[in-house]
């Protein structure tokens, strides 16, 4: 594929969603099937166009090339706003993680959304938020970044809030959407902050005006650490995490669409494609950020008995793996993660649903047995549950072992231990609950025979999907950790532990993450045109750099390279024991029935209360930002109602007062002269129009005496 | 009693005031028309006295013929026009006829 004909299929995967979108919205429901073939259909083209581009990439194996398309947006005189997309091995990587995702969800929806009364809506929906998920994807710059992120916020509103007209369900959008608010807010301000250092939102221009120190120090600190506010909020880490188990009110393929591979991507992504924008400040507040987000989440997914909570906790708990894994300053491990937890997480999710649809409740007391009547979800749900538990040959154990390899890598270099403890205490509580889930569902006897005798086996068009996610879940990693296998084709290994050594020396962590090799921009019109000069002058910088640097450079990097490895293989050993160990005590537990949970609840009341009330982020939210927002809303009133009322009444009274008393002027004075001349005119002519009788005898009165007078007045003078 | 110029100004300036008065007064119209007879005749009087009082001069007296053929000929028009009056309104009143008035 010719860079052109890479831009090109890159926008058109972007725009057949929207057009999907458009389609369904405006004429599905006079479409034959309510129109849901158009979202299937298109989605499918745009995941053959992805898988195209996967390949050319593949093949190219570079993980600096890049291809790179814009047009001037808006001019504003010595800045100008670019519109533009970008496709490299990241990007291809993500288009293909997105597109299979949201193929599959739009394929099982069929018959998961089947008889709905807003089918096409929700197909619509679920074309508009793809839409907006690739766009994030593909952006090239912050601003469209920015742009497309609050599309996937505004859309993942509305498939929250589908079933709207529950109330748990409506609120659950709201929650959503206000919560990501308070994460773009920090996001929005980051952008601000590089644009008015940089005055570039380009993200390749930006690594370069940090690598040459246009922006550093605290204003880079504090942008990085806004950036990573906006991860906070769309990745769900704490402490912005509480609207991820409540937008379980959505429909569940949603739930296995935003929660598995887009929405809570977009921060993992973002996070990963802009890394050599943050600090080393930054880094560490996204490493502790993520670390404890790990494993709080994966501690409340304990207790949870609902089937879509547990994953939901479970989403979280590995979201904050990744983002650990970014705070360490291994991105690469993060997306690598990232693609594989997408293909499980789904399958998890979309195998949830198939028992949700079977099943008709989401309470896991109420199932048990279900292994015969569903052998595929079973099966399915087994492969996804043995990835997302570590075990070896499944797609999660690469992944999640290259994290926590890295994280114990750090820690090794920078002797910050905790982040690898969290981790790894996480990645032992992971299969306990997720085996639970297994057990409790699908072995033993059935708790509910109401529900089991109703139970069956899904239809094809969902158990299609299911089977081609264990697949992927099996394959997706290629049996090896991301520096050694397919992924390293597509994005460049970080070297952690130099990572970690900066830490130390208060650099920023920027070195690593600055890709700087040959690449081609392409402009709009399709030519190849020069690249600026910023980035030249960044490779001979980082040349001059190892020339001066010499072979102490060289004694430094091998010696990384030895605490890498030695990290890996400690780190494997210890996270398959970790998944041994789970998974034997949950069959302990909740297989053989050996423990008595009752009674151990009873006896941890205090601790199950605390879990169960999910540290009680939200009642912690009502009682002090809630009720904060409230009071200060109050006041706001207040001050609305009383002074700027009262200045607004105020003012109207004074006016009125005012035209009175002009009034009282214009009717006595003005008028009183004006009716006053008028009546004096008025009774002068009264008056006159006597003295004209129209009778001749009169006149000549007037006449004689007149005469009179005169001979009077002339005898008399 | 030497009877002289000033006497008969008199007895016209009586004449015309008496006439004046009637005109005046007088809602009839034929009376009006006897009061402006009485002015003429006073005037008349008037010419024909100054005619006596200057030597070799006819003028006055001959002012005096004129003014009484026009007396004649006023009287005929005015007591056609008095007809014709009374034709219409029914009356002599000069006060009647306020048609042109409103």
């Amino acid at each position: 594929m010719s860079d052109t004909a890479i831009l090109t299929s890159a926008l058109v995967i972007l725009g057949l969603p929207l057009l999907s979108y458009v389609l369904t919205f405006f004429f599905g429901s006079r479409l034959p099937r309510r129109g849901d073939f158009i979202g299937v259909t298109f989605m499918g083209a745009a995941w053959l166009l992805a898988i195209r581009i996967f390949l050319t990439f593949w093949k190219i194996a570079d993980p600096s090339y890049r291809v790179e398309g814009s047009f001037t947006w808006v001019n504003l005189g010595p800045f100008h706003l670019d519109a533009g997309i970008l496709v490299d091995g990241m990007t291809s990587v993500m288009l293909m993680v997105v597109t299979t995702v949201s193929f599959l969800v739009h394929l099982y929806s069929t018959g998961y959304m089947h008889g709905d009364r807003r089918y096409e809506r929700y197909f619509a929906f679920l074309g508009f938020f793809s839409f907006s998920m690739l766009g994030i994807v593909l952006a090239n710059n912050l601003l469209f970044l920015y742009i497309f992120w609050e599309l996937v916020g505004l859309s993942s509103y509305l498939l929250i809030g589908f079933f709207f007209h529950k109330h748990s369900a409506a609120s659950a959008g709201k929650k959503a959407f206000l919560t990501n608010r308070v994460g773009d807010y920090g996001f929005w301000l980051g952008i601000l902050a590089f644009f008015t250092a940089c005055g570039t939102l380009n993200y390749f221009e930006l690594f370069a005006h940090v690598h040459a120190g246009t922006i550093s120090g605290t204003l880079l600190a504090w942008a990085g650490v806004g950036l990573f506010m906006g991860c906070v909020g769309k990745s769900a880490q704490m402490p912005l995490h509480i609207w991820l188990p409540d937008a379980m009110e959505g429909p569940t393929p949603v739930s296995a669409l935003i929660h598995a591979a887009t929405m809570v991507a977009a921060g993992v992504y973002m996070v990963a494609r802009l890394a050599p924008l943050f600090g080393h400040t930054a880094m560490e507040v996204i490493l502790y950020v993520g670390a404890i987000t790990a494993f709080v989440t994966s501690t409340i997914a304990l207790v949870k008995t609902d089937i879509k909570r547990v994953l939901a906790f479970s989403t979280l708990s590995q979201l904050g793996y990744m983002v650990m894994a970014l705070g360490a300053g291994d991105s690469v491990n993060a997306m690598f993660h990232l693609t594989t937890h997408a293909m499980f997480k789904a399958l998890l999710f979309l195998g949830a649903g198939s028992v949700i649809h079977a099943v008709h409740t989401q309470e896991m007391p109420d199932m048990g047995g279900l292994r015969k009547k569903m052998p595929i979800t079973f099966i399915t749900f087994l492969i996804a549950t043995l990835a997302i538990s570590g075990v070896p040959g499944f797609s999660g154990f690469y992944s999640k072992d290259g994290i926590l390899g890295s994280t114990l890598a750090f820690g090794m270099t920078s002797g910050q231990y905790i982040p690898y403890i969290l981790g790894i205490v996480a990645a032992a509580i992971t299969p306990f609950y997720m085996f639970r889930i297994i057990f409790l569902t699908f072995t033993g006897k059935p708790r509910n025979q109401e529900k089991f005798d109703h139970a069956h086996e899904s239809p094809m068009n969902m158990a299609i999907p299911l089977m081609v996610l264990a697949f992927l879940a099996i394959v997706s990693s290629g049996f090896k950790t991301a520096d050694k296998g397919w992924f390293s084709r597509f994005a460049a290994p970080y070297d952690v532990p130099a990572v970690a050594a900066q830490f130390d020396l208060g650099a920023p962590a920027v070195a690593h993450g600055l890709v700087v090799a040959h690449h081609q921009s392409v402009s709009g019109m399709g030519e190849v045109i020069e690249h600026e000069g910023a980035e030249h002058s960044a490779a001979g910088h980082e040349t001059e750099m190892e020339t001066a640097a010499g072979h102490a450079e060289h004694a430094e990097h091998s010696e990384h390279e030895a605490i890498h490895h030695k990290a890996h293989i400690m780190a494997m050993i210890m996270s398959i024991t970790m998944a041994t160990l789970g998974i034997l005590a949950s069959w302990w537990v909740y297989y053989m029935g050996k423990l008595d949970t009752a009674a151990l609840l009873q006896r941890l009341k205090g601790v199950y209360t605390v879990l169960q009330g999910q540290y009680f982020f939200d009642e912690f939210y009502a009682a002090t930002v809630y009720r904060f927002t409230l009071w200060w809303a109050a006041v706001c009133a207040g001050f609305d109602r009383y002074v700027i009322d009262g200045i607004v009444d105020g003012t109207g009274y004074l006016t009125r007062m005012m035209s009175w008393t002009s009034g009282l002027f214009d009717r006595y004075v003005v008028d009183g002269m004006v009716n006053g001349v008028a009546s004096v005119l008025q009774g002068a002519g009264e008056g006159f129009r006597r003295l004209q009788t129209g009778r001749i005898q009169t006149y000549l009165v007037y006449t004689s005496a007149s005469v009179l007078v005169l001979i009077l007045v002339y005898k008399v003078l | 009693m030497n009877v002289g110029l000033p006497h008969f100004l008199t007895v016209g300036a009586i004449l015309f005031a008496l006439g004046l008065f009637a005109v005046m007064s007088r809602r009839n119209a034929v009376g009006i028309l006897m009061g402006v007879e009485l002015m003429l005749n006073a005037s008349n009087i008037n010419f024909v006295a100054f005619s006596r009082y200057v030597e070799h001069a006819v003028d006055g007296q001959i002012m005096a013929a004129f003014v009484i053929v026009l007396a004649a000929a006023e009287a005929a028009v005015a007591l056609a026009i008095v007809l014709a009056m009374y034709r219409n309104f029914g009356t002599a009143n000069a006060d009647v006829a306020q048609r042109l008035k409103r």
